[in-house]
């Protein structure tokens, strides 16, 4: 098969500092998180051709978009980019369906409008199709323009904080909606948040980004479970990230059994079903470490490992601690007194408990995630 | 009732809507989206015929269409008459004395359309000249034609640039404000009197479709 990637490098001193290099391969979701003002929308324009930076490598399969060395640029109108603005940007002179056929241009004019109206229903949006964006609410908003992103078979789809400006409710079905949508593409998908709910529930990668330059990049589970990145903790909060599936439903207990690459764990059953694959979240904070097996406690989740790291900034009263568990790596946070009374060290047997209630179990892991209804 | 003046003013007012329209939505456009060195002075440059006497105005035209100046003497050459005390000398003096009421609404109406609207149009595929004609034109129409009016009504009551440049020649260049000062000149009080309330008609008529053209807009933004 082709090569599809998309492969960025930005550099450039001012007037946005920007010093990113990146590549992303069809199917995977990179979400660019940093607090506003890092410089994370620049980034998302250099690859739509909305911005040329001064030193720029920009590719998407065997195209080059954008190379300051060979000065060589396509508009942005000749780049296959699928791009949801932050606030939208509908054409308000055009209903739903209007806005949507604007980005059918690569189509005969007879057959755009029923193409349309199939990407509205793709994104849930079957009513009120010939309704203006003023008269749409932001859900509705957020629909049409996921829908126009996706009209042009884009080879690269761009979402700068797509969820910023719709409430809680509405949040979690479009987060649903752009992981289906994703799995359906296989394109690569770079998202632009500053909420890490977003990046727990959508990305497969992440890149923080801090005044235009990478402060860490990698896959997610690898980069969540890290103990060094105090920056993270400040902003979202430490927390071991990884897949399981669930393995049983207790009906009558309210518990499910969830097995991962390290043994099992027993969370809350919430409308889990048999079989099907998840992501769990367990926060550092949340961990208690025992030296020995403990006994007697109402406890469900005791997890036996090797502590495979430490870190601990000088000043700071808490110390990080990384225990591998099998394949996954689970982050402690811990008192430095702990640490000492437990004489916890790299290498040494331990066992993290865990209550299950502290279990976060988020939406499935988007490749194996069965289809809904 | 001058109908001939009339016909004059009319004719003038519509010729200079034609031509200026054009120019005016290609200036507004390049101005309100381009930033180029030298864009404020070609601002204060647009807005100069708002400020200058007309009589100001006038002369420089006379002067630029006279005979002895290149221009006039190019026009003259080909045309066989002087571009002074012409109608064609005329509609040069209104396009000139309109580009401010033309040029200024239309720069502001394509500055409304937000940039994010405009760079969506792109990555839709839009070529330039498509997102030029199916996304910005459409949302700057209000202005435009809010241009085209102001410009129609301004036309109609020009004085002072008409005396200077067009003189007073029936059925070439004595338009209804002229005839009105003419008809004053020689104590035809209702005469003059007509052709002015007709004027003030014309003028409050132009205000209301302005002002309702602007509500609508409002209300379709909502």
């Amino acid at each position: 098969m082709a090569d599809r990637a998309l492969v960025v490098t930005l550099r450039q001193a001012g007037p946005i500092p920007l010093d990113v290099s990146f590549t992303c391969e069809p199917g995977q979701v990179l979400a660019i998180f940093g607090p506003s003002g890092s410089g994370k929308t620049t980034i998302l324009r250099s690859i739509a051709g909305l911005y040329a930076p001064r030193e720029a490598l920009v590719r998407s399969g065997a195209e080059t978009w954008l190379d300051t060395t060979s000065l060589q640029s396509v508009p942005a109108h000749r780049r296959k980019v699928g791009f949801v603005f932050q606030e939208y940007a509908l054409f308000p002179h055009l209903t739903a369906v209007g806005n949507v056929t604007t980005a059918l241009g690569h189509l005969p004019r007879a057959a755009r409008r029923a193409r349309a109206e199939a990407l509205l229903q793709a994104v849930h949006l079957s009513s009120h199709v010939d309704r203006r964006p003023a008269a749409l609410s932001g859900g509705e908003r957020q629909r049409v323009a996921l829908a126009r992103a996706l009209a042009r078979e884009p080879a690269v789809l761009l979402l700068d904080e797509p969820l910023a400006a719709v409430d809680r409710a509405v949040r979690r079905r479009l987060q649903d909606e752009i992981d289906q949508i994703r799995r359906s593409l296989d394109i690569p998908l770079i998202l632009v948040t500053h909420d890490f709910d977003d990046v727990v529930r959508l990305a497969t990668h992440l890149l923080m980004l801090d005044r235009g330059r990478t402060i860490a990049a990698g896959p997610l589970e690898e980069l969540t479970s890290r103990p060094d990145l105090t920056w993270l903790r400040e902003a979202a909060g430490l927390g071991s990230l990884f897949e399981a599936t669930v393995v049983r439903v207790y009906d009558s207990r309210g518990l499910a059994e969830l097995a991962f690459e390290g043994g099992t764990l027993l969370a809350p059953s919430r409308a889990l079903i048999e079989g099907t694959r998840v992501r769990l979240r367990i926060p550092a904070r949340e961990v208690i470490l025992a030296r020995e097996q403990p006994r007697g406690l109402s406890l469900h989740n005791v997890l036996s490992g090797q502590v495979s790291a430490i870190h601990g900034d000088a000043g700071a009263d808490h110390v990080i601690v990384q225990i591998a568990v099998g394949e996954v790596r689970l982050l402690a946070e811990v008192t430095r007194d702990a640490v000492t009374q437990l004489e916890i060290a790299t290498g040494m047997p331990l066992h993290a408990l865990i209550k299950s209630v502290s279990l976060e179990v988020l939406a499935a892991p988007p490749a194996e995630r069965q289809v809904r209804g | 009732m001058d109908s001939v003046a009339l016909r004059v003013s009319l004719s003038l007012a519509i010729a200079t809507v034609l031509v200026l329209l054009p120019l005016g939505i290609w200036a507004g456009h390049a101005l309100a989206i381009r930033s180029f060195r030298g864009k404020a002075f070609v601002e204060a440059l647009v807005a100069v015929p708002l400020i200058l006497p007309p009589t100001v105005l006038g002369f420089y035209l006379l002067v630029t269409f006279s005979a002895r100046s290149p221009l006039g003497a190019a026009f003259e050459a080909a045309v066989g008459q002087t571009l002074a005390f012409s109608f064609a000398g005329l509609l040069v003096a209104s396009i000139i004395a309109n580009i401010p009421f033309v040029v200024q609404p239309i720069q502001r109406a394509f500055e409304s359309v937000p940039q994010e609207v405009r760079e969506a149009a792109s990555c839709c595929g839009l070529t330039p000249l498509q997102r030029f004609i199916r996304i910005e034109i459409p949302l700057a129409w209000p202005g435009i034609l809010t241009a085209a009016i102001l410009a129609f009504a301004h036309t109609l009551g020009e004085f002072g640039v008409v005396l200077m440049v067009g003189g007073n020649i029936p059925g070439e260049t004595r338009t209804l404000s002229i005839a009105i000062y003419d008809r004053m000149q020689a104590f035809d009080d209702r005469a003059a009197g007509i052709m002015a309330a007709s004027l003030l008609v014309i003028a409050v008529a132009t205000l209301s479709a302005t002002t309702w053209l602007g509500s609508s807009v409002g209300r379709r933004r909502g």
